[in-house]
């Protein structure tokens, strides 16, 4: 089991409480899918995709993002009890969705990316150093249920 | 992975804007990639990695030249970090996993400090431009 600091704790609650998961999600996801062009090939049915504005403006895009950040709350949530809280969602991804693990790991960092942007001088190292454990601490309990 | 004619206008672009900082970036990125992937202090049991340290502010200094001297010879980075190459293949040998995650950390940098300026077009191009640099201190390990 993870261990986190009630230092790491502060970090993560003092960030996500002025995240916009609407807007958040829908930017971290049409990013993965303009800076990593090949995690395109999960989405075949949202639609235009051909140019970072079509991206960007995506309904489908922005829908899914939302619904993607939205689940990572409940991550922050369940922190000490991650891998119980995402086991269905890791099954899904491993037997319906077909997603290589390393896309959540990709996702990860982008979101880490979209938040340093968001927050600049506020998204200290320490404040980083966090945010990548728990990206990498999430994208680990999606992938444990994989077989 | 190949840069378009787009993504090295962007980098260059980028470089430009950010001027004068990029030393004070080398050094944040440095600071920030010892603090989130701790194993990456192995490579410096020789430093002082404390807050402020002087060697990681010059060293922080080096790397971002050679990213400067790469991004103003965009059309033949290999040519231009061929020496750099070299040192890494010869003597420094940093697992090639750990450019990746400079390029992070670089990332954020210029996400925190000049958050307008990294467009999703212009982080997909720096992001391919800091592969390739990557690339190229990696092509003589073997």
């Amino acid at each position: 089991m993870v261990h986190w600091s009630a230092e790491e704790k502060q970090l993560i609650a003092s960030v996500w409480g002025k995240v916009n998961v609407e807007e958040c999600g829908a930017e971290a996801l049409a990013r993965l899918l303009i800076v990593y062009p090949w995690t395109q090939r999960f989405f075949d049915n949202f639609g235009n995709l051909s140019s970072p504005t079509a991206i960007i403006g995506n309904p489908k895009v922005r829908a899914h993002g939302k619904k993607v950040l939205t689940s990572f709350g409940d991550a922050i949530k369940n922190l000490d009890n991650l891998k119980v809280t995402y086991s269905k969602l890791s099954e899904l991804h491993c037997d319906k969705l077909h997603v290589d693990p390393e896309n959540f790991r990709l996702l990860g960092d982008i979101l880490i990316i979209v938040l340093a942007a968001h927050f600049t001088k506020d998204f200290t190292p320490a404040c980083q150093a966090t945010w990548q454990k728990l990206v990498g601490v999430v994208a680990h309990a999606l992938a444990h249920k994989y077989h | 992975m190949v840069l378009s004619p787009n993504d090295k206008t962007n980098v260059k672009g980028i470089f430009g804007k950010i001027g004068g900082h990029a030393e004070e970036y080398g050094a944040e990125a440095l600071e920030r990639m010892f603090a989130a992937y701790p194993q990456t202090k192995t490579y410096f049991p020789h430093f002082d990695l404390g807050k402020g340290s002087a060697q990681v502010k010059a060293h922080g200094k080096k790397v971002a030249a050679a990213l400067v001297e790469a991004a103003n010879h965009i059309d033949d980075i290999a040519g231009a970090l061929s020496k750099l190459s070299d040192l890494h293949a010869q003597k420094l040998r940093v697992d090639p996993v750990n450019f990746k995650l400079l390029g992070q950390c670089f990332l954020v940098v210029i996400a925190c400090h000049n958050p307008s300026l990294l467009t999703p077009e212009v982080h997909a191009s720096l992001d391919k431009f800091l592969c390739a640099v990557g690339t190229v201190l990696t092509a003589k390990y073997r």
